[in-house]
């Protein structure tokens, strides 16, 4: 007997919750020989609003989470991936129309850097961080602290592994993010929101939008809430009037990047999206 | 702002009445009121909410949102800089924006009232010519639970400090013990203290708390009997009790003085307090009152909103309209 297909429906993920846009949209995604795959919510710039609200008020949970919890959370997601590669494969494979070994490697390499990434959660501080010399009876001491909400434009040319490369090194800091996924492959970054969803990430840290970059990103650039924005997807768009509307704000700002180079895993992602808060505090006197 | 004259409350009130304000008077009279059908009533609230309100129409309605809240500040941690702070946004919401208007008034409580009234200096006066009133919560507030001569004491005292308006509780023990007669003494009385020595009045508010009226009927009936005993304003809750003002409630609490307006010719204020944080809720409620009542409500003597989130939501907004992109809490003052 035969059995009623049962297509799945792909949402937004906005403070824990899957809703459908507020605008009731949704475009068409299409594999790389053109068949219908599925509808994917077309966000619009209220869900984007919505999205910031929802990142905000995961700021001061996640960020002032220890860095090890923090490194342990990131660490679970990765355990949770490896548990789910064969749908993450299965869904790359359709919709790049790769072969099965590439998208095998593909899941693979996103699993690897989140868990390089998760790694140095407890690590980075240490690194970018300094004891400063100082000529007096005092330490001086430089922590990088997270910068607050991070709007990403993802890589737009893969399904997972430029997700997971722009994603996972906001987090590592503590900031709270709001992501734009690729507009032609936004199903694997649905389906890593259900993964987020069920791990133990607090609900508003990551929050995915699937729909037209060129549409929400200008309103991501001048929200005054945003407080960087990673433009690493954003090469197509019109980026510069993008800088600068985020130059208004005041906004830390990572420009575009191509090639298969694209947010290759570096300390200097994590970084970017912190601030260094320098303090001192007396030596003991005798 | 002043509040009806004390003879022709009670002549009004014998008149509609029939009779003297006793517990059984007044029971017969509640009590004969017809049911509220709370399904029509929450569907009536719930269509009302969902008009799309756009554009220039937005922009005045959250300048008309801003120009009726009472903003407010009732913690036990309320210090003399806490009501110079609240004074000093009340006087201007948005430093970085002239044009928005200034909140109808200032509410407090009532051993406050001396610091908001200096802290106002000039800007103190009515709310209808642009000034900022200082309204003050007395007998017993949040619950009501002293005897009447505390009550009237703790109400002549913020009168006699300067205070516009009186935020008055009612005892909701003796309205859901049935004693109507009771309540409507101590509002009557309440109204009296209200008086100042050169005859006029504050203007006296009647909090029904509706959260512990429990039933809609209730909520009918206590409207009933504070407008009867001589409240200018009926106010949903103190904000200190879950649910505190919600739209059907308020729509509930409009079409009775919808049907006061009707039958006497007097037009009664309403203010629904606590719970109301968002611009776009605050936006329902106005649509409601201007269905409801008529858009000439939708001035500070007969509607106000008691909040205090509320106005940095609506600046937000207010924010967001003026220079096209989002704006952050970043950019309105913390209170």
């Amino acid at each position: 007997m035969s059995r009623l297909a049962v297509p799945k429906t792909y949402k937004l993920y906005i403070g824990g919750a899957f809703p459908r846009s507020e605008s009731g949209r949704t475009y068409e995604v299409v594999s790389a020989s053109g068949a219908f795959l599925a509808n994917a919510a077309k966000a619009s710039r209220k869900d984007a609003r919505d999205a910031v609200v929802a990142a905000r008020g995961a700021v001061g949970g996640w960020g002032g989470a220890t860095a090890y919890n923090r490194g342990q959370v990131l660490y679970r997601i990765a355990e949770l991936l490896e548990g789910r590669r064969a749908q993450f494969v299965a869904e790359i494979e359709e919709a790049e129309g790769v072969t099965r070994a590439v998208a095998t490697a593909q899941v693979d390499e996103s699993i690897d850097r989140w868990i390089w990434y998760a790694g140095w959660a407890d690590k980075f501080a240490q690194v970018a961080g300094n004891a400063n010399p100082v000529a007096g009876p005092y330490f001086n001491i430089s922590v990088p602290e997270p910068t607050g909400v991070v709007a990403i434009i993802a890589p737009q040319d893969t399904s997972l592994l430029g997700f997971v490369s722009a994603v996972a090194p906001a987090l590592v800091a503590g900031n709270s993010v709001v992501v734009v996924a690729s507009e032609r492959f936004p199903l694997s970054a649905i389906s890593l929101a259900e993964v987020l969803a069920t791990s133990d990430v607090p609900k508003g840290v990551v929050n995915v939008l699937t729909g037209s970059p060129a549409e929400i990103a200008p309103w991501l650039a001048s929200h005054s809430d945003v407080n960087a924005i990673d433009l690493v997807g954003a090469g197509d768009l019109d980026w510069i009037s993008l800088e600068v509307d985020a130059a208004d704000t005041l906004k830390r700002v990572l420009r575009p990047e191509s090639g298969p180079d694209a947010a290759a895993p570096a300390l200097g992602r994590i970084s970017a999206f912190t601030e260094t808060k320098t303090v001192w505090h007396t030596k003991s006197l005798r | 702002m002043s509040g009806t004259s004390l003879v022709t409350a009670r002549e009004r009130a014998l008149a509609v009445l029939g009779g003297e304000p006793d517990d059984a008077t007044l029971g017969r009279y509640l009590h004969g009121i017809a049911g509220v059908d709370a399904v029509g009533l929450e569907q009536r609230a719930a269509g009302l909410g969902t008009r799309s309100i756009k554009t220039s129409s937005k922009k005045w309605a959250l300048d008309t949102i801003i120009s009726l809240i009472d903003l407010t500040t009732l913690e036990g941690a309320d210090t003399p800089g806490k009501v110079r702070s609240l004074v000093a946004k009340a006087m201007s919401p948005d430093p970085a924006d002239a044009t928005t208007p200034r909140v109808a008034a200032v509410c407090v409580y009532g051993d406050m009232v001396p610091f908001a009234i200096d802290a106002l200096g000039g800007a103190h006066g009515d709310p209808d010519d642009g000034l900022i009133s200082v309204a003050a919560v007395a007998t017993a507030f949040p619950s009501g639970r002293s005897s009447l001569e505390i009550k009237l004491a703790d109400t002549a005292e913020a009168v006699a400090a300067g205070a516009d308006e009186i935020d008055m509780v009612i005892d909701r023990g003796a309205f859901l013990a049935g004693r109507y007669g009771l309540v409507f003494d101590q509002i009557a009385a309440v109204k009296e203290a209200c008086r100042r020595p050169d005859g006029t009045s504050a203007s006296l508010k009647v909090i029904l708390e509706t959260g512990e009226l429990v039933t809609y009927d209730n909520v009918r009936r206590a409207s009933w009997l504070s407008i009867l005993a001589g409240g200018d304003f009926i106010k949903t809750s103190t904000g200190k009790v879950q649910p505190a003002a919600t739209l059907p409630v308020t729509l509930l609490m409009l079409e009775v003085v919808r049907d006061w307006h009707l039958l006497t010719g007097q037009r009664i204020g309403v203010k629904p307090a606590g719970g109301i944080r968002a611009s776009k809720d605050a936006i329902r409620y106005l649509v409601t009152v201007a269905e409801t009542v008529g858009e000439e409500w939708l001035v500070p003597h007969l509607f106000r909103f008691g909040a205090s989130s509320l106005l940095n939501d609506v600046l937000l907004q207010r924010q967001k309209m003026t220079t096209g992109h989002y704006s952050g809490p970043d950019y309105v003052t913390i209170d």
